[in-house]
């Protein structure tokens, strides 16, 4: 996307703040103001001083001086807190307009397409771009503001002088601005690509640090990082000698400033054209003008942060969704059947299937478990379910209805899932659990804990179900997170549950105490179990083999070790040494 | 924060030269900023008074000139050589933080986040060079060129002089006072705002769960209100925190203020010349310019104190490695077993990683396997014989001679060690294979990629044992990750092997062919597996079972089935029966 389609976009989400905007430039602005009218005031106050004149004469000048003496750090302050208000509700606005982006698409995708981390580095990007008002749109516009209302005022005692102004504010807010990019554009990004390099050998380093330690191999992460780091130095240095310029200039472009002034209203007032009481007035008012390009620098920096920011941001937002066919209005059933035909599924045109010719039913009330090793399929029929991912040929039925007709959030609202994945998030124990039933009272959530099996834990909380779980729930064991989930589910209360390898990355013991917990969440459940895991299937009414997409075999535990297929092997192979 | 932190101004002896420089360049620049200045109001009080025309006055305009190049070229010196002192630092720091991470127990590492580490070497070696390059400097220049204007004023104009010198010291003063103010808000409220300020991102990483719950669209309302409390909260310790700008804003624009009322009056009943006068009115800004762009600073100050705390708490926490042999031992003899006696650690308040006096034996060349629920201590005894960390109390034993004689890196050179989830560089095949032996030519690596199954796979790869893989190449799955490790490990050729099993599902094609490498590579080599799949087990010469840190049975799988014990009972549960 182009670096100003983008600016645009960054700018319309300010539209709805227009009125706190102008506010802020407008407090700028008469902090610059303040600046120069105490600068005039207070040279145009001794210069009349030495003429001798009565005090009356000076009295307007002197209230002038006191008044801008006074006002100046009270717009500064006002412009802050105006401009930081702004700010967070720029912020507040992005959030939101990022979530309803984000908030449709469909986890498959995020998975397939690690969006993933995209979107962790999004939510950075987000945050960056809260200054991008205060820091980047806001000082060119006071700076330009500034220059107009200047050059009106100095064209009013010589045209001259104004002109002599516009030049001077388009060489330190254009002209050496641009030098200076054009300078720097090639160590910029030498330096760019030389720290995503530190970073890399970085994390390889602490994150590969074991594996080194134990292989000696300390000594080539060090070599590399050696290098990466030289590189990254010299590019700083250029950058930063660059840099010493700019403000080198800048200064030089200020202080010449004030000296043509000075040179112009001297040579002006010796043809007559300017009173001389003017000259040191002029020349300091333009000195102190000059403060409107103080904070240019850092807003052209800024300007391009934002817009790489954007641009991340952007590139999420429009990655290729799924586009969801919208629900029809049908009835939707009371009974929570679940049929499944011939159903053919992938993730894109060109990429193969992944679920082929599926075929599965399951009375209200049954349970059916899908085995398979990962990669087999198992997920992707669980996107179908949830309404994750569109499949591309085939029947889904849900009690009876369509799947397509079903609203994706009332489908997953009747539907309880656990997964290995469930995220904890970082807040409460109950804030945690409400996320499956808002209204819950407390007797319900007592009754979740319960059967979940979770009540001796509350008990040795020292806040109870009000005990923080902390960053994604790490101050909770692996087998407490998943109980938790399953407490969501019981909670939720659902008829159909889907439970997605609930138990993987436990050991057995926990296993079976959360398989306990699992067959007493199943009672009065249409149950879908995916698993590669052969536990508790004796009690499934059907079991599926899946393997790369298709179904291999299908019967109960006892005709499946029966038949002596792939089920029976693989069950043989966990219970061997039990022989 | 103090004005100053003295670890980081100790920094700077090594950099004395460029120190002395800088400073030096500052007061030339304030010597340059007074001299400019007199001329100015010279030149104007000659035009004003005197009527002058330009040509009159066209030496003094020519100095002014001169002096403002010389501004320039005097402003880029100091600027240079406070970066040059900045980037070295920052060279320095780096590069001792990057060695002391190499020689610390990975184990710390795993707990510390080490993204949070990242941070600290990235941005916060950022913050602190800012802290060098921005801040001490615009210290320097607040001390200087205010003291060089005073010298300049108080033979012209004592009065103004003493106005000047009386107002500058409250600029600091005010600043610490309301920057304390600020600073004890926000730790009151920093839990409330990081809490709030993470909100967002934890939303956005739970979102799939939220989605499958189906309550997605009904977070819309809580992401905007707690935005808006974070907006508050901040904007409530901004409040304080702007305090000390207005303060500042109102001390040098009143000053300047009352100065000029002051030689205005005084100039109006002809106490003052016109042209000292003017000289004060361009002198009191520039008095107070260095002052205030140190207020602007002040934040890269504050932030370079906490990344200095930060880094300065990494360098002290990773410390000193594990403590070296009192006498050592040149040769690794290893005949018969590896014993661990009655072996105690603890680390920190991690529980998980406690062990409570372990007993038992490695024999040469056999398998012996670790088994028990996460949490019993099993990685740690790994660590331990990696020597990743030491025992508190009790012995490992290497035959009869302790392990820690024998010098770290040749110990480790008899190991090699098969992590759970192997890490996996982000550089091509062959070098990740290579990290065994880095020697090794093209041959060998394929020979052990062979030995490991994965020689094939590799060739199915866009490009080959050149294929890049990692975080922005190709990823492997857990299983094929862990016969890189495997081929690793091949190539190392070392006599003992240690190996955390992989815990993913893999598909029992590819359990089956993992396995029958593993069972390759043990022979004549002495192994110790944490195993999590219990099939392992059943071929195990020795199995210890570990809970809680202790070691509650072990011997083989025939003799641990005959008892009904805590072995039978996990076999059990693994197998699917209760």
């Amino acid at each position: 996307m182009r670096g100003r389609v983008i600016l645009i976009r960054l700018l319309s989400l300010l539209r709805s703040q227009l009125g706190w905007v102008a506010l802020t430039v407008l407090l700028g602005l008469l902090t610059v103001g303040s600046g120069v009218g105490l600068m005039f005031t207070s040279a145009w106050l001794i210069t009349m001083a030495a003429l001798h004149p009565s005090i009356a004469v000076l009295q307007v000048a002197i209230v002038g001086v006191r008044f801008f003496g006074l006002s100046r750090g009270v717009f500064r302050y006002l412009e802050r807190y105006v401009s930081h208000k702004v700010t967070f509700r720029l912020l507040t606005r992005l959030k939101v307009w990022f979530y309803d982006a984000v908030e449709p698409l469909s986890p498959a995708s995020m998975a397939t397409h690690r969006t993933g981390d995209l979107l962790s580095r999004a939510v950075g990007d987000i945050e960056s771009l809260e200054s991008f008002f205060v820091r980047a749109v806001s000082p060119p516009i006071v700076a330009l503001v500034t220059l107009i209302i200047m050059s009106l005022f100095l064209a009013d005692f010589d045209f001259s002088i104004a002109l002599l102004l516009v030049g001077l504010f388009l060489l330190a807010g254009v002209g050496i601005p641009g030098l200076i990019n054009i300078l720097s554009r090639g160590y910029a990004r030498e330096m760019v690509s030389a720290r995503a390099r530190v970073q890399v050998e970085f994390v390889d380093g602490v994150g590969g640090l074991a594996d080194l330690i134990a292989f000696n191999r300390q000594d080539l992460i060090r070599e590399r990082m050696d290098g990466h780091m030289r590189r990254l130095h010299a590019a700083e240095w250029k950058l930063n000698r660059i840099q010493a310029l700019h403000h080198a200039l800048t200064i030089l472009v200020n202080q010449f400033g004030l000296w043509s002034v000075l040179v112009l209203s001297i040579a002006l007032v010796g043809r007559g054209q300017l009173e001389s009481l003017y000259v040191a007035a002029l020349a300091l008012a333009a000195l102190a003008s000059f403060e409107a390009l103080g904070p240019l620098p850092e807003a052209a920096r800024k300007l391009n942060a934002s817009i790489k920011a954007g641009e991340r941001i952007f590139e999420v937002i429009g990655e290729d969704r799924q586009e969801y066919l919208p629900a029809s209005t049908a009835e939707i059933s009371e009974s929570f059947s679940v049929e499944i035909s011939n159903l053919w599924m992938r993730y894109g045109q060109a990429d193969p299937y992944v679920l082929s010719d599926v075929n599965l039913v399951i009375p209200e009330g049954g349970r059916v478990a899908i085995v398979g090793p990962s990669g087999a399929g198992k997920t992707s029929l669980l996107n179908c379910l949830l309404r994750f991912w569109e499949f591309e040929r085939g029947d889904i039925r849900i009690g009876g209805v369509e799947i397509q007709a079903w609203d994706r959030q009332t489908l997953r609202r009747q539907t309880g899932v656990v997964s290995q994945d469930s995220y904890t998030f970082n807040a409460s124990m109950r804030e945690n659990l409400l996320l499956a039933k808002p209204e819950a009272t407390q007797n319900e959530l007592e009754a979740a804990l319960h059967k979940a099996q979770l009540e001796a834990l509350m008990q040795s909380l020292p806040q109870g179900l009000d005990t923080q779980v902390g960053e994604r729930g790490l101050q909770l064991s692996a087998g407490e997170r998943q109980r938790l989930a399953i407490a969501r589910a019981f909670l939720r209360n659902a008829p159909l549950l889907l439970l997605d390898e609930a138990t993987a990355n436990l050991d057995a013991l926990t296993e079976r105490a959360i398989m306990e917990a699992l067959f007493e969440l199943m009672e009065g459940r249409t149950t879908l179990m995916l698993t590669h895991r052969l536990v508790g299937l004796e009690a499934m009414d059907e079991i599926l083999v899946l393997r790369a997409g298709r179904v291999v075999e299908w019967g109960t535990h006892a005709e499946l070790v029966a038949t002596q297929g792939v089920y029976y092997r693989l069950w043989s192979l966990q219970r061997q040494m039990l022989a | 924060m103090r004005l100053v932190d003295h670890r980081l101004i100790a920094m700077l002896k090594d950099h004395l030269g460029l120190s002395i420089v800088s400073i030096t360049l500052s007061i030339l620049g304030g010597v340059l900023t007074v001299i400019q200045a007199y001329y100015i109001s010279r030149v104007v009080a000659r035009v004003f008074l005197e009527s002058a025309p330009l040509d009159n006055i066209s030496n003094f305009l020519i100095i002014i000139a001169v002096a403002v190049f010389a501004r320039g070229v005097v402003g880029y010196g100091r600027e240079l050589a406070a970066k040059r002192i900045a980037l070295r630092v920052k060279t320095d720091l780096r590069k001792r933080l990057w060695g002391h991470l190499m020689d610390v127990s990975p184990v710390r590492l795993f707990r510390e986040r080490s993204g949070e580490m990242a941070t600290a070497m990235t941005m916060g070696l950022d913050a602190l060079e800012k802290y060098f390059s921005e801040y001490l400097p615009g210290l320097v220049m607040a001390a200087v060129i205010p003291l060089t204007i005073l010298a300049a004023l108080f033979p012209l104009d004592t009065l103004t002089g003493f106005v000047l010198l009386l107002t500058a010291p409250l600029i600091p003063l005010f600043m610490l006072l309301i920057g304390r103010m600020a600073d004890r808000l926000t730790q009151r409220q920093y839990q409330l705002l990081g809490r709030l300020g993470a909100h967002f991102l934890d939303i956005i990483q739970g979102l799939k769960t939220l989605q499958t719950l189906g309550f997605s669209r009904d977070q819309r309302d809580v992401i905007a209100q707690r935005s808006d409390d974070y907006g508050q909260t901040t904007l409530g310790v901004l409040r304080v925190a702007f305090l000390s700008a207005l303060t500042l804003e109102l001390l040098t624009t009143l000053s300047t203020a009352v100065v000029a009322v002051e030689i205005g009056l005084r100039l109006l009943y002809d106490h003052l010349g016109y042209q000292t006068a003017l000289f004060i009115l361009i002198l009191a800004p520039e008095y107070y310019l260095p002052l205030r762009t140190l207020s602007s600073k002040f934040h890269a100050g504050m932030q370079g104190f906490v990344a200095a705390n930060r880094l300065f708490t990494i360098l002290g926490m990773i410390g000193k490695p594990p403590s070296s042999p009192e006498r050592t031992a040149d040769v690794v003899r290893f005949d018969e077993t590896i014993k661990f006696e009655n072996v105690h650690f603890e680390f920190e308040t991690d529980r998980d990683s406690v062990l409570r006096g372990i007993t038992f034996e490695i024999r040469k060349g056999g398998v012996t396997a670790l088994v028990g629920p996460s949490g019993s201590g099993k990685t740690t005894i790994a660590y331990l014989l990696l020597r990743f960390v030491a025992p508190v109390s009790g012995l490992i034993k290497i035959d009869d001679q302790p392990l820690s004689v024998i010098p770290v890196n040749t110990w480790r050179e008899q190991i090699a060690w098969m992590p759970q989830t192997p890490y996996l560089f982000q550089d091509s095949v062959k070098n990740n294979i290579r990290i065994g032996q880095p020697d090794a030519d093209m041959a060998a690596v394929i020979q052990a990629a062979r030995r490991a199954h994965l020689h094939d796979f590799i060739q199915s790869m866009p490009d080959g044992y050149e294929t890049l893989i990692g975080e922005r190449g190709f990823r492997l799955s857990a299983g094929e990750a862990q016969r890189l490790a495997l081929a690793r490990a091949y190539l190392k050729d070392a006599p003992i092997l240690i190996m955390d099993e992989p815990t993913a599902n893999l598909d029992p094609d590819l359990e089956d062919k993992l396995a029958e490498s593993l069972r390759e590579i043990v022979v004549n080599r002495t192994a110790l597996v944490i195993a999590h799949r219990l099939p392992t087990v059943t071929h195990a010469d020795h199995i210890v079972l570990l809970s809680d840190g202790g070691v509650t049975q072990q011997g083989t799988h025939v003799s641990l089935m005959k008892v009904d014990g805590p072995y039978r009972q996990l076999v059990k549960a693994y197998g699917g029966e209760s």
